[in-house]
C-alpha cells in the first residue's frame, strides 16, 4: 500500500476529478471567421487531453471536429497543439499540462490547410512521403540488408508515424510552402540507407533541391515534438552531408578527368 | 493587397510565430533579424562613407554625433548582430554539413557564452576608449 501511494500515477485518488477549462480553436468553413470557444470539463488528471476533447464531443457540442483512432500514439491521427506545443492528446494525460481549474488551450497544426476545427489537411504531407518512396515492409517479408550497417539506425525511421506534428513545429515549413518538410525528408534518408529495392539515386536528386533538405535552417523543432523519437532533424543533416560528400567527390573527379 | 500578397505577408509573419517554440526557433528568428539588420548598417554605412566626398566640415560634424553615447550604444548593438550572426553562424554551417549534429545544443550555448563575453569586452573598450 505505502509503494503504491509513493508512485506519481497511483498517488492520485481515482475519484478525483478536476474542473478544466479547454480553450478550442472552432473554424467552419460555412461560417465565416476562425475563433475559440470555451469548454468546462470534468476529468480525471490521469486521463488524457484527447478524452477531453471526446467528452466535449460527446455531452457538449457533437459539431466539434477532431481526428482520433488508436489512443495510443500509433496511428499518429490526432495531432493538434496543447497549449501551443504540437502534441499527440491521446498520450498526454491532464495533470502533464495544466492544474485543477487550469485552461488547456487546442488548437490545429499549423502549416497544414485547414479543414474544420481541429482537423488539417494532410494529403500533399503523405504525397510528400510518396515522392520519397518511403515505405514499410512487413518484418515477416526478408529484406536483403547490408551486414555492415548498422541495424540499430534502421529501425529508427520506422518509427515514424506520420502525424505531421514536425512539419507544424518547423519554421522553415512555415514560410515556404513548398518546403518538403521534416518528415519526407528523414524518410528520403531512410530509403537512401535500406533502399528496399528504390533507386537511391532518384531519392537523392529529388532531396537535392532548393525546397529540399537545402532549405532546412537547423532550428531541430521537429526534432524536439516528434513523438516517436525520429530526430529528423538529425536524418536531415545526414542527408546533406551525404550529398555534400559527392559533390565534392564528383567536383575532384572531374577536376582529375581535366588534368588528363 | 491581392491573395498573393496577403499570402507573402502572412508567411513572412509566419517566422514571428513564436508559440510553443524552443531555443532553436529564437536562435533562426535572431539569425534573421540580424541578417537583415547587418544589411541596413552595410547600407547606411556606405551612404555614412559618402560624406567623405563631401567635405571635411561634413564629416566632423557626423563624427562628433557618431561620438554620442546613444550612438555608441548602437554601436554595442551592431556588435551583437556581428558577434551573434557570425557565432550561430559557424553552429549551421557545422551542423549543416552534418559535423557536431549530436552536439548542436551544446555548440550554440558555447558560442553564445563566447559571444556574451565577446560583447561585454568590447562593449566595455567602445565606452572607455
Amino acid at each position: 500500500m505505502k509503494q503504491e501511494m509513493s508512485d506519481p500515477v497511483m498517488a492520485f485518488d481515482g475519484n478525483e476529478l478536476w474542473t478544466i477549462h479547454y480553450r478550442v480553436f472552432r473554424y467552419k468553413r460555412s461560417s465565416g471567421k476562425p475563433h475559440y470557444d470555451k469548454f468546462n470539463v470534468e476529468i480525471a488528471p490521469h486521463e488524457t487531453v484527447l478524452d477531453g476533447l471526446e467528452k466535449i464531443w460527446a455531452f457538449q457540442d457533437r459539431s466539434l471536429t477532431f481526428r482520433h483512432a488508436c489512443h495510443h500514439a500509433s496511428c499518429g491521427s490526432c495531432g493538434i497543439r496543447v497549449n501551443g506545443v504540437e502534441k499527440l492528446p491521446c498520450i498526454v494525460p491532464i495533470r502533464e499540462v495544466t492544474r485543477d481549474g487550469g485552461t488547456v488551450l487546442c488548437e490545429p497544426l499549423r502549416n497544414f490547410p485547414l479543414v474544420s476545427d481541429l482537423v488539417v489537411d494532410l494529403g500533399q504531407f503523405y504525397r510528400r512521403l510518396e515522392e520519397a518512396h518511403f515505405q514499410i515492409i512487413r518484418s515477416s517479408e526478408p529484406i536483403e540488408r547490408d551486414e555492415h550497417e548498422s541495424s540499430n539506425v534502421h529501425t529508427r525511421f520506422e518509427n515514424c508515424i506520420e502525424c505531421g506534428l514536425c512539419v507544424s513545429a518547423c519554421p522553415v515549413s512555415g514560410t515556404d510552402g513548398l518546403y518538403f518538410g521534416p518528415a519526407a525528408l528523414a524518410a528520403s534518408w531512410r530509403m537512401i540507407q535500406e533502399p528496399r529495392g528504390v533507386d537511391p539515386l532518384s531519392v537523392r536528386s529529388n532531396a537535392d533541391q532548393e525546397h529540399g533538405c537545402w532549405r532546412c535552417h537547423v532550428a531541430f523543432e521537429c526534432s524536439e515534438v516528434c513523438p516517436s523519437n525520429v530526430d529528423p532533424a538529425a536524418a536531415i543533416m545526414a542527408l546533406r552531408q551525404d550529398l555534400l560528400k559527392r559533390k565534392l567527390l564528383r567536383l575532384f573527379q572531374r577536376g582529375d578527368h581535366d588534368r588528363a | 493587397m491581392t491573395e498573393h500578397e496577403e499570402r507573402r505577408v502572412r508567411k513572412t509573419l509566419a517566422w514571428l510565430d513564436m508559440a510553443g517554440r524552443k531555443a532553436g526557433t529564437w536562435a533562426f528568428l535572431l539569425n534573421r533579424l540580424t541578417g537583415l539588420g547587418l544589411l541596413l548598417y552595410l547600407l547606411l554605412h556606405l551612404g555614412v562613407l559618402s560624406l567623405l566626398a563631401m567635405g571635411e566640415m561634413q564629416w566632423d560634424a557626423f563624427i562628433a554625433l557618431a561620438r554620442s553615447p546613444l550612438f555608441l550604444v548602437l554601436d554595442v548593438v551592431l556588435i551583437f548582430g556581428i558577434l551573434y550572426h557570425g557565432l550561430n553562424g559557424i553552429r549551421v554551417a557545422l551542423v549543416g554539413m552534418g559535423i557536431g549534429v549530436r552536439w548542436q545544443k551544446g555548440i550554440f550555448w558555447t558560442l553564445m557564452g563566447l559571444g556574451v563575453l565577446l560583447l561585454a569586452i568590447t562593449g566595455w573598450l567602445v565606452f572607455t576608449m
